[in-house]
């Protein structure tokens, strides 16, 4: 997996994968889900267009399933590594270091689990995909639940990983330029939290 | 006169490099001014444990006692420190003190740093200047590169960084903070950069550069001060650059 010499490709790789194409990805899929909150009619059409995309599958494979699944294997390699000591070392940094690690752990999870209830029974089962199909998913405490907390996890990872990505690339290298891009996230996440909780819940 | 002072150390101990560690206490006798070091001088002086049981004097490492050479790294209540530089006035009692155990521990609080001093040679750390004859004075240095290149040069591969760091385990071969700063350190010299692509290309195999996650919890407990996660952000750009020139020429 590591490849020796070939480890600084791969991770400034996994790195860019991250955030072009899968988290510009996400944030679209966030703004076309936040049309449910102007009604039941709105995210049809939003949702109608996105299916309707003309060589659909080839977009799919290559902007979305192909970088997510090496980003998402390849990150799991990666936290494995961390032996992480928050307890020891509380500093801010180092939380977000260990969140960084949970929420891509959360995220992997969630998006097998949102994946095999929207897109393969979709495409598989016949089911449209549709506001009805996902009302029926968050129909229960449990499920809306365990979607914000997906949601919420994987935009942490997103604006968290834009954050390293800036340093991973060489890009933000004074502490004062890191310091402004972390401000730069909280605003992010307040923002993308904000309109994919607000988006889920107008299925619940 | 008042009752006598002393001070209260719980000491992380260990037999030798294989057995497991235990913790043993110690009332050593209070005198003003003393550091952690002069602490266990007491102890080797009269090794009696506080229950008042003849044990070993606690081993450790110390060279300069003036928080330059690094010897004497020690987790002290927590915090990976140099003992020569931690004085009991300014500690809370007790004091736990423990070996850097991300090293490999050789007796009580003696480790072995050999895996910086490896990693220093994987990286290239040095600047070639033997010539068969006189190469000259060399270029010289801006004044503006010097007073960073100064701090970074302040790094005593003391091991306080990699102790801190979650990416610093038995799981990764990750060579740590303080090699790869150094590396922008030689990198910086005029003289050095004649090299400057042979140590880039020594970080960005396996366990170096890249294995770093931005926990940044080296700057946090640097002894020295010394900006490491600056160094490791523009190795990150240097990279960047030098793996674009090896690919596109």
């Amino acid at each position: 997996m590591e490849s020796g010499k070939n480890q600084h490709f791969y991770r400034k790789l996994h790195s860019l994968l991250g955030i072009i194409p899968v988290g510009v990805f996400m944030t679209v899929h966030l703004c076309v889900n936040y049309s449910a909150t102007y009604g039941i009619d709105s995210y049809n059409k939003a949702a109608d267009f996105m299916v309707n995309l003309p060589f659909k599958y080839f977009l799919e494979l290559f902007i979305i399933f192909i970088p997510l699944l090496f980003h998402g294997v390849y990150g799991i390699f990666i936290a494995r590594q961390a032996k992480n000591n928050v307890t020891r070392y509380g500093f801010f940094r180092n939380w977000k270091f260990f969140l960084q690690r949970i929420t891509g752990l959360i995220a992997f999870a969630f998006i097998i689990w949102h994946i095999w209830e929207t897109k393969i029974q979709v495409e598989f089962n016949g089911i449209e995909a549709n506001y009805n199909l996902m009302a029926d998913i968050v129909d229960n405490g449990i499920s809306l639940a365990l979607y914000i907390i997906g949601i919420v996890s994987c935009i942490y990872h997103f604006v968290n990983g834009i954050w390293t990505f800036l340093i991973t690339w060489g890009i933000t290298v004074s502490p004062k330029s890191q310091k402004v891009t972390q401000y730069i996230a909280i605003g992010l996440f307040i923002a993308l939290s904000f309109i994919g909780i607000r988006a889920i819940l107008a299925f619940a | 006169m008042g009752t006598e002072k002393t001070i209260h150390l719980i000491i992380t101990r260990q037999k030798d490099a294989q057995s497991a560690p235990y913790t043993e206490e110690f009332m050593v006798p209070y005198r003003s001014n003393m550091n952690i070091i002069s602490s266990l001088m007491e102890i080797q002086k009269n090794p009696v444990n506080a229950k008042g049981e003849k044990t070993t004097p606690v081993i450790w490492e110390s060279v300069c006692l003036e928080e330059v050479c690094g010897a004497c790294s020690m987790v002290i209540n927590g915090k990976p420190r140099q003992a020569c530089s931690s004085l009991i006035d300014q500690l809370d009692q007790p004091i736990h003190i423990a070996p850097l155990a991300t090293f490999p521990v050789m007796r009580d609080l003696m480790i072995d740093r050999s895996w910086m001093f490896n990693a220093l040679k994987k990286v290239k750390a040095w600047i070639p200047i033997d010539g068969t004859h006189d190469l000259g004075p060399g270029p010289r240095m801006p004044e503006k590169t010097r007073q960073w290149a100064y701090e970074l040069s302040k790094c005593m591969t003391c091991g306080c960084c990699l102790e801190a760091c979650p990416n610093v385990n038995e799981k990764s071969n990750f060579i740590g903070p303080a090699p790869l700063s150094q590396v922008r350190l030689f990198n910086a010299h005029p003289t050095g950069a004649m090299h400057k692509e042979e140590r880039l290309l020594a970080i960005m195999g396996e366990g170096g550069l890249t294995s770093c996650g931005n926990s940044q919890n080296c700057v946090e407990v640097c002894p020295k001060g010394i900006p490491l996660t600056t160094s490791i952000a523009d190795l990150n750009r240097q990279t960047t650059i030098q793996s674009l020139k090896n690919f596109f020429g």
